[in-house]
């Protein structure tokens, strides 16, 4: 009955879904308040109905409902609870449901904390937003219906994926996809102001909230996603340059590129196009990564369970919502026009130069995760694209971009003095060298992971002098705290998030000088790595609540001290009979000391032993900007209402 | 500034960051496209030993060795089939834990003169049933499987399977 009533929720959302993609928008074009106050209950209406299915799915999957297929495939009652529930969203089915869940989330948060938005803009928004999730929902109800039930049942289920079965992965897709699906709302916001023909700073003050939670909310999927596969897939690594993983980087790079337009919007009433232009592609970016993930065209480690017809349905979606919304673009866009204009070198002359660079960075990304399915739709040979790829074709344009940023910070708007900001920046410079040099002569790094070392300290330490010169730190230290209050947390969140490049990008170059060995220990044998001495001591049974699991102990010692017992394991689910190897890893913020067990040989242990330093970093340095962008988004300005716009409003 | 300056001046920046994308994913492609091999394209096509590249096909059965290497690590052998031909792999490192023989691999790595393939990577699957779709593709070039008929035959019989006619599916 349950799964009966999930169902006939999905269907009704999607009516509903139909009806709100028509009524605030016609309603809008007409300039008919009722029927654009029909938009903020329409939304609610969404939100309930998906919540009730999303709500009777999570409920099968916490009973272990076995008449449901979906549960079967992907269930088990000997699960601990807590994957019962994430199992939710483990799978196909149960994330798309999951992605229209968040998207009734945004169109419901859009109603209730829209009322200073103008009506029609606001009935724009939810009824652009209505037809992103109509074509989500037929896409469930039509290709991947979670409530297709079994008969008869199956005693249980077959368990869900045993490298699944993480806390951290857990909380990686619902973070992700309010990312993806954040960038909906800010394409939901484009097709507005372009049915509009309108762009204002007012749009611009609207729309920087939703493009910066996105990619907040982005930052952490990503960072989380690579510290899962950091950890649990256990080959020592942070990024693959997978499909999947690209899948991700790019809406964040148009993301990231959105943010920072956006700015100049709503400073400055310039940009315009580009930024709607660019709130589409964000978007695109979205939809075409939920494509690649879930039709699985391309190769990639995570391969989902892929179904062609799925694809098909994906990118026919694809391929009306980027043509529709860039048809609309090219018919409208040209009512937008630009008012503000500014000299070259200004802070919108750094922006717009960052905007360049982005995009160049996500049009080669992109050029290289699709290039294998053209290759072989065109020539039908089977190559594929690899990390080298990436790494060469990114570093030149990634390099003047890092270089750019302290600078792009310190410029004022309109018009700057280049050497001005050069002047203010000059001791960064010089300790940046410094510590690169350290890292090159004293620590006898290659040349990588000395350029990375010394961009990062020059992102860090121009961040710190962005803050010590608005705070006046040098010139008048004794008010220089009262300043540093009074300045706005936005400028405090962009100098915390720019400086938080600095440190992902020391903690990716100092895994750039990472130390690896795979040894075969017997009991009491020990191995150097890194200057420690790893003793394996002996290998165990252990039994957890669905696995059992091999367990060697290893003990690292430095200079005879105990520095910490690694414990990897090799767990075995008794449901599905898979292996996963569980890495063990000890950290001290400076380095990680990791260690998979790989197999066994009589009594010897064949060890994976790791020394990463600074790798901690790269996720601390994620999260941090995912700080600095929640601190800018917390700013006054942002819930402050906007300006009344300067067209009289229908009163609703 | 006049406007038409500016836009001028955005269009030639935009142009420029185009033209240097495109510049870098050209070069960058020239050195480190890496092409998928089966075992039969390998003995036609004899590629180069300095060029990486990628072989897949089913684990041979029975042919998995390990031991250890000769600088002390542990390595592996085994042979990768496509049906008509196999060619061996060697692998220093562990393999991962769905490998399996008479599963699907893909490998990457280099051709040696004594015609053995030196494997640095040895690709592991999330999902066991998983069949690396060049592998399936490889092996319906093979004349070995028609998918459209069901799931592949047990790999113990790959080396002696009858091929079969190239049937109605057209893969």
């Amino acid at each position: 009955m349950i799964p009966e009533l999930g169902h006939f929720a999905l269907a009704l959302a999607c009516v509903l879904a139909v009806v709100q993609s028509v009524l605030p928008v016609v309603g809008a074009e007409r300039r008919d308040a009722r029927l654009m106050g029909t938009a903020g209950p329409l939304a609610f209406g969404q939100l309930v109905a998906i919540g009730t299915a999303f709500g009777c799915l999570a409920w099968a999957y916490l009973v272990n409902d076995t008449t449901v297929s979906n549960v079967v495939a992907n269930s088990h009652s000997a699960k601990p609870l807590i994957y019962k529930f994430s199992g939710t969203w483990g799978n196909h089915e149960g994330s798309m449901v999951l992605w229209v869940l968040i998207l009734s989330i945004c169109g419901a948060a859009v109603a209730a904390f829209g009322r200073h938005l103008p009506t029609a803009l606001k009935a724009r928004v939810i009824g652009v937003l209505g037809w992103v999730a109509v074509g989500f929902l037929l896409f469930i109800l039509f290709t991947s219906n979670p409530f297709t039930r079994v008969w008869p049942p199956p005693m249980d289920g077959r368990g869900l994926n045993p490298v699944l079965q993480d806390p951290g992965l857990a909380m990686h897709p619902p973070t992700l996809y309010f990312g993806y699906v954040g960038y909906a709302v800010t394409f939901a916001f484009a097709l507005a102001a372009l049915l509009e023909g309108r762009v204002d700073a007012a749009w611009g003050r609207w729309v920087r909230p939703w493009a910066l939670g996105a990619w907040c909310f982005l930052t952490v999927g990503i960072t989380m996603g690579s510290w899962w596969a950091y950890y649990e897939l256990g080959w020592g690594g942070y990024w693959f340059w997978d499909p999947v993983e690209n899948a991700s980087l790019l809406p964040w790079l148009a993301g990231t590129a959105l943010l920072h337009s956006a700015i100049v919007v709503e400073k400055r009433d310039t940009l315009k196009v580009w930024s709607v232009l660019l709130a589409i592609l964000a978007f695109a970016m979205s939809l075409l990564g939920t494509f690649l993930v879930r039709s699985g065209v391309l190769n990639s480690v995570h391969a989902f369970a892929n179904d062609p017809s799925r694809g098909i349905f994906i990118l026919v979606l694809l391929m009306v919502y980027v043509a529709g919304a860039f048809a609309l673009f090219a018919w409208r866009a040209p009512r937008l026009s630009p008012t503000g204009i500014f000299a070259p070198i200004s802070r919108e002359g750094a922006l717009v130069l960052n905007n360049l660079l982005l995009c160049s960075i996500a049009a080669v990304v992109l050029a290289g995760t699709l290039w294998p399915m053209f290759a072989d739709i065109l020539t039908g040979a089977k190559i594929s694209v690899g990390p080298p790829f990436f790494n060469t074709a990114t570093a030149p344009l990634a390099i003047p971009l890092v270089i750019a940023m302290p600078i792009g910070a310190m410029l004022p708007w309109k018009r700057a003095d280049l050497w001005a900001a050069l002047q203010r920046l000059w001791w960064a410079a010089v300790a940046a060298l410094a510590i690169g040099f350290v890292a090159l002569v004293v620590a006898g790094y290659p040349v990588w992971p000395v350029l990375g070392m010394t961009l990062a300290a020059w992102l860090v330490i121009g961040a710190a002098a962005d803050i010590a010169d608005r705070t006046g730190l040098f010139r008048r230290p004794a008010q220089a705290w009262r300043r540093a209050l009074a300045l706005p947390r936005a400028a405090w969140g962009a100098a915390i998030a720019h400086g938080a490049v600095g440190i992902s990008i020391a903690g990716v170059a100092g895994m750039g000088v990472a130390t690896d060995t795979l040894v075969q220990l017997e009991p009491g044998q020990s191995t150097r790595l890194a200057g420690y001495e790893w003793r394996m001591d002996g290998l165990s049974d252990v039994t957890g609540a669905n696995y059992r699991a091999r367990r060697v102990t290893v003990t690292v010692l430095q200079d005879g001290k105990v520095v910490t017992v690694l414990t990897p394991e090799r767990r075995t689910f008794i449901v599905d009979n898979q292996t996963t190897a569980e890495a063990a890893i000890h950290t001290n913020a400076l380095r990680d000391l990791y260690a998979v067990l790989g197999e066994e040989r009589g009594t010897a242990a064949v060890l994976r032993l790791h020394h990463n330093p600074f790798a901690p970093w790269i996720w601390f340095g994620g999260l941090a900007m995912a700080f600095g962008g929640m601190l800018s988004l917390s700013d006054r300005r942002m819930r402050v209402a906007a300006p009344a716009p300067k067209a009289a409003t229908v009163p609703a | 500034m006049t406007r038409k300056k500016r836009r001028l001046m955005i269009l030639l920046l935009a142009g420029l960051g185009l033209g240097t994308a495109t510049a870098l994913t050209l070069t960058a492609f020239q050195d480190n496209l890496v092409f998928f091999l089966s075992p039969s394209d390998v003995l036609a096509q004899r590629p180069p030993g300095e060029r990486a590249f990628r072989l897949g096909g089913l684990v041979e059965a029975g042919s998995v060795e390990r031991h250890t290497g000769t600088d002390g690590r542990p390595a592996a052998t085994f042979r990768v089939t496509d049906g008509p031909s196999a060619i061996t792999v060697t692998y220093s490192g562990v393999l991962p834990d769905l490998f399996r023989e008479g599963q699907g691999v893909v490998t990457l790595g280099k051709l040696q003169p004594d015609g053995t393939f030196r494997a640095s990577e040895v690709l592991a699957r999330h999902d066991e049933t998983y069949m690396p779709p060049e592998v399936a593709d490889a092996l319906r070039r093979a004349g070995h499987w028609n998918p459209a008929q069901g799931a592949a035959p047990p790999a113990a019989s790959w080396n002696t399977a009858p091929r079969q006619p190239e049937g109605r599916s057209g893969g």
